[in-house]
């Protein structure tokens, strides 16, 4: 039985721009690393250039984009470390999921006394707690059919 | 404000109705915007989940070529976007709780069709100076609002 996933990817970027940690849950195109790094580098800069687009003050950044098969939500942290999902399209909830893997990444990978700032992410506990954060926010799986 | 581009970049039309901060000046600035979308639809082609195969970044994408996004999101503005088979692209920054505005885009391109694209003066390519095309337009944006 296929199992649909909610989330397709994370991806998390340093202050800097530059992809920090990039997890696939199940989309049809797997991409490469150099792919995933240019794709992190051209959304740091979308979301710095989205600010000077404001019509108004206080703009910070693209928060939700929304295309014909995905949707992808973005949170930034005070430190400029972004977080962004590609899932798919009008699912709900995605900021709550968005600030419980802030929480699992300030709980697990910045109290981690191994790990230096800005570097590609390599915590065990992180990722199994992010799977399972992710898992959960699956749509019902009904068994039997 | 409103925006519309034709396929070359060209901005063929750019109205404002409430703009508290410009940072740039009006020819950078619509210059900024298209790059903007240019590179947005490059990344969501190649973001998109769904489709296995998928072109290199930076290659210049045919309309309906690929996924495209609608609509982007930041907490001061919202921005809607349409692309017409002819590469003619229609922008909308309205406030972020606006709905889904990809009627009333598709509305504004037919307006553009009526009094544009019909009217026997007006050469493809340059700017919009028809009078009924303001005047319809300025009417529909007020019911919209």
């Amino acid at each position: 039985m296929a199992v649909t996933v909610a989330v397709y990817s994370l991806f998390i970027i340093n202050k800097s721009g530059g992809l920090i940690f990039y997890k696939d849950y199940g989309s049809a195109g797997r991409m490469d690393t150099n792919d995933s790094l240019r794709l992190a580098s051209l959304w740091h800069s979308m979301h710095a250039i989205s600010q000077q687009l404001s019509p108004t003050v206080g703009c910070s950044g693209i928060e939700l984009l929304q295309a014909d098969t995905f949707d992808l939500h973005c949170f930034q942290s005070l430190t400029g470390t972004k977080f962004f999902v590609v899932c798919e399209p009008g699912r709900a909830n995605m900021e709550a999921l968005l600030k419980a893997i802030y929480e699992l990444y300030t709980d697990f990978v910045l109290k981690n006394p191994f790990y230096e700032m800005e570097m590609p992410i390599r915590c065990e506990l992180f990722d199994l707690n992010l799977s399972q954060a992710v898992q959960r926010d699956r749509p019902p799986v009904f068994p039997g059919r | 404000m409103m925006y519309v581009f034709n396929r070359n970049g060209v901005c063929l039309l750019y109205r404002e109705w409430h703009r508290p901060l410009k940072t740039l000046d009006s020819q950078q600035d619509q210059k900024l915007m298209f790059g903007v979308l240019f590179s947005l639809k490059s990344f969501t082609t190649k973001m998109d989940p769904i489709s296995a195969e998928k072109g290199s970044l930076g290659v210049p994408l045919l309309p309906g070529q690929g996924c495209s996004f609608h609509s982007f999101r930041t907490n001061t503005y919202k921005l809607s976007f349409m692309e017409s088979p002819s590469g003619v692209k229609i922008i909308l920054v309205t406030h972020p709780k606006c709905g889904d505005l990809r009627e009333s885009l598709r509305y504004i391109y037919n307006i553009y069709v009526e009094y544009v694209m019909k009217n026997p003066l007006y050469a493809p390519g340059t700017a919009i100076k028809c009078e009924l095309f303001n005047t319809k337009l300025d009417q529909y944006i007020r019911t919209i609002v």
